[in-house]
C-alpha cells in the first residue's frame, strides 16, 4: 500500500526552485483519470490530430477526390443501366457513395493509427498519466471533420450532375448527419484493427479486405432485388444496407423511418463493442 | 513510517517468448540519489526501465515507487515517473512549444499555465529560439533536450533516463550531465540506464551492473572498482628488451605477474596497495632499468565489467538480436 511520509516541506522562493517532495507527489496521485480528465485530455489528442492535418494537407486527397469521381463516374457509368437514367439512378446512388465515402475515410483512421503508434511519441502518450482512450479518441474527433468534408462534397457534386433530393433541406441535413455518425461508429472497428495489426501496412490490406464486400455486397449501388437469392439474404443483413437505407429515407423522403432506427442502433452496437476492445488492445500493446 | 527508497524492485523478470530478457532483478534505488543501471546493449537494462514505468507488463516479481505497486497501481505510477527514452519520445509534426504544451494539457495543466511552462522550460534548456520551428530542424542534442524537458513538467519525484546521451557529441553530452546533476539537487530522484562506463563513473551514486537479464554486482563505482582490485602501475621502459628483466624485478619484489607488451616497453603491473609503487620504481633503478614514463592507473568500469562478467562490455551482439 503507498506509505505517505507525512513530511513538512518549506516551500520557499520561485515555484521554480522549489524542491520536489516525494511524499507529497504520492499524495496527490489519483489512481485513474477522472471522466472530466479524459475528455480533456481526448480533446488535447484532436487538437494533436488537427495540427497534424493542417499541416499535411495531402491527408485530405482521399476525402476530397472519392467524392467527386466516384459520384461523377458510377452516376455516368451505371445509370442508364441500373435505372434507365442518370436522374433516375442517383436517389439510389448518392446515398451509397456516402456511406462508402464514410467507410474510406474509417478505414483511413485505422492506418494512420497505426502509423502513429510506431512513432516515438507514442511512448510517451504511455507513459503519461492518461485515460487509454484519449490516444484513440482524440485523432476520431478530428476525424468528424473529414467525415463532413466528404459528405458535403458528395452531396454538392451530386446536386451539381442534376439530383433533386426529395427530402429538402432537413432531409439532407439528416442523411449527412447520419452518414457522419455511421462514419465514425464504424470508425472503431477499424481503430481496434489498428491496434492489433502490426503494420500500417496490414491494416490497409485487412481493411480493403473488409471494405469491399461490406459497400459492394449492399444495396449501395443496385435494388437488393436484382441479386441472387443468397446474396440477397447476405445484403439484406449487411449493417451497411440498413445505413444506405436509412440515408435514403431520408434524403429523398425526408422520413425518419424504422431503417434510421436501426442504423442507429446498429452504430451505436458497434461502439459498445469496438471501442472496449480497442482500448483494451491498445493498453495491453505496451 | 518514513521508508526512504524511490523504487524498490524484487525478481524482475520479463519474457519475449522464449528469450528471457530480464531474469530476476533486483533494485534498490534510494531517493535523492543517481543511480545507474550499466550494462552492454541487449542486457535487459532498457526492458528494466520499461517494465517500472508502465511500458511493458512484469512478468514476474515485483515492484514499487515511493511504496505504489507498479504492476497494481499503474496510472499513480505514471504520475510519479518521468520518462525519458533512448530515442526521443517527442512529436515530429509538432513544434517544440506545441510539444510541451499538448504534454502539460494533458497532465491537467490549465491552458495559460501550460503556456508559461513551456516558455520556461523552452528558456532551461536553452531552446527558446527553436521553440516554433518544426523538429526537423533540430539536432540530436535538442530532440533530447526537448525530450528531458517534457519529462520534467509536472517535476516528477523520480526521472527514469534511457540512455541519455548515447549518439550525442562530447560537448552536448556534458551539458547533459550538468542538467542531470541539476535535476538531482532539486530533489528528484534519477535512474538511469548507459552502457557508457565513464558516464556511470561520472553521475552514479551506485551502480547496478546488469548482465544477460542478471544482475552481477551492485555498489558505488569506487567500491566495484575496489571490488576488482587494485589500482595499476603503468610503466614505460626506456629499452623495450628489457620488459624480461623488468618483469622478474617485479615478480620478486611484490609476487605479482606483471601484463607485458615488450614492442613498446610497456608493463602494467597490479599494485595490491597503491603505496608500493615507489619501491617497484626503485627496485628497477636498482637493476639498472631505465623508465621512460610511469602512471598509477584506477581500474577503469571497463575493466571492472570484464572482472565481473569473465567477457568484455562490447560482447553483446546475439541478445540485441534475439530482441
Amino acid at each position: 500500500m503507498t506509505t505517505t511520509t507525512t513530511a513538512t516541506t518549506v516551500t520557499t522562493g520561485t515555484p521554480g526552485s522549489r524542491r520536489v517532495d516525494p511524499a507529497a507527489a504520492v499524495a496527490r496521485t489519483t489512481p485513474r483519470s477522472s471522466l472530466q480528465e479524459a475528455w480533456v485530455q481526448t480533446l488535447s489528442m484532436a487538437w494533436r490530430a488537427l495540427k497534424k492535418m493542417r499541416r499535411k494537407p495531402e491527408q485530405f486527397f482521399d476525402v476530397l477526390i472519392q467524392p467527386l469521381l466516384f459520384t461523377a463516374m458510377f452516376a455516368f457509368i451505371f445509370g442508364g443501366a441500373i435505372s434507365g437514367s442518370v436522374s433516375n439512378y442517383l436517389p439510389i446512388l448518392i446515398p451509397g457513395i456516402l456511406a462508402q465515402t464514410a467507410l474510406t475515410v474509417c478505414m483511413a483512421t485505422g492506418v494512420q493509427l497505426r502509423e502513429d503508434m510506431d512513432k516515438g511519441v507514442f511512448d510517451r502518450f504511455k507513459s503519461l498519466p492518461i485515460a487509454r482512450i484519449a490516444p484513440l479518441a482524440g485523432p476520431m474527433i478530428a476525424d468528424l471533420i473529414r467525415y463532413g468534408i466528404a459528405s458535403v462534397l458528395t452531396v454538392v457534386t451530386a446536386l451539381i450532375i442534376g439530383y433533386r433530393p426529395g427530402g429538402g433541406v432537413l432531409g439532407c441535413i439528416g442523411g449527412v448527419a447520419l452518414t457522419i455518425i455511421a462514419g465514425w461508429s464504424l470508425a472503431w472497428i477499424f481503430t481496434w484493427l489498428g491496434t492489433m495489426a502490426r503494420s500500417a501496412q496490414s491494416v490497409q490490406g485487412i481493411s480493403m479486405m473488409i471494405m469491399f464486400p461490406l459497400t459492394f455486397l449492399s444495396n449501395a449501388f443496385v435494388p437488393a432485388k436484382t441479386l441472387p437469392g443468397w446474396l440477397e439474404a447476405f445484403v439484406k443483413v449487411n449493417p451497411v444496407s440498413h445505413v444506405v437505407s436509412a440515408v435514403r429515407d431520408l434524403f429523398n423522403d425526408g422520413a425518419v423511418t424504422a431503417e434510421v432506427g436501426w442504423a442507429v442502433v446498429g452504430c451505436a452496437v458497434v461502439v459498445v463493442v469496438f471501442a472496449p476492445l480497442a482500448v483494451r488492445s491498445y493498453s495491453r500493446k505496451m | 513510517m518514513a521508508d526512504l527508497s524511490a523504487v524498490r524492485a524484487d525478481g524482475l523478470v520479463k519474457n519475449f517468448g522464449d528469450f528471457r530478457a530480464v531474469d530476476g532483478i533486483d533494485l534498490h534505488v534510494r531517493q535523492g540519489e543517481i543511480f545507474g543501471v550499466l550494462g552492454p546493449n541487449g542486457a535487459g537494462k532498457t526492458t528494466t526501465l520499461r517494465m517500472l514505468a508502465t511500458l511493458l507488463p512484469i512478468d514476474g516479481g515485483r515492484a514499487e515507487i515511493f511504496g505504489v505497486d507498479v504492476r497494481r497501481e499503474p496510472h499513480r505510477i505514471r504520475q510519479l515517473v518521468g520518462v525519458t527514452g533512448q530515442y526521443a519520445s517527442v512529436d515530429e509534426d509538432l513544434t517544440a512549444r506545441e510539444n510541451l504544451w499538448l504534454f502539460a494539457r494533458l497532465q491537467g495543466v490549465t491552458s495559460a499555465r501550460a503556456k508559461s511552462i513551456a516558455g520556461d522550460l523552452l528558456e532551461r534548456f536553452g531552446l527558446q529560439e527553436a521553440a516554433n520551428r518544426p523538429l526537423s530542424q533540430f539536432s540530436g542534442g535538442m530532440r533530447r533536450r526537448l525530450d528531458l524537458a517534457s519529462s520534467l513538467i509536472t517535476r516528477p519525484p523520480l526521472i527514469f533516463l534511457d540512455e541519455p546521451t548515447t549518439g550525442l557529441d562530447p560537448r552536448t553530452r556534458g551539458q547533459m550531465w550538468d542538467t542531470i546533476r541539476e535535476l538531482v539537487t532539486d530533489g528528484s530522484t534519477i535512474l538511469l540506464t548507459t552502457q557508457y562506463l565513464d558516464e556511470a563513473d561520472q553521475l552514479a551514486d551506485r551502480i547496478a551492473v546488469i548482465d544477460r537479464g542478471r544482475k552481477v554486482a551492485e555498489d558505488t563505482p569506487d567500491a566495484l572498482k575496489t571490488q576488482v582490485g587494485e589500482s595499476t602501475l603503468q610503466l614505460r621502459l626506456a629499452e623495450g628488451a628489457d620488459t624480461a628483466l623488468g618483469a622478474d624485478v617485479v615478480r620478486r619484489l611484490l609476487g605479482e605477474e606483471p601484463v607485458l607488451s615488450p614492442e613498446s616497453g610497456r608493463m602494467n603491473i597490479p599494485l595490491p596497495d597503491p603505496d608500493r609503487a615507489a619501491d617497484v620504481l626503485i627496485a628497477l633503478r636498482q637493476a639498472g632499468l631505465g623508465i621512460s614514463s610511469v602512471s598509477v592507473a584506477k581500474p577503469t568500469l571497463d575493466e571492472v565489467f570484464l572482472a565481473l562478467t569473465g567477457h568484455g562490455a562490447d560482447v553483446e551482439s546475439q541478445m540485441e538480436a534475439a530482441r
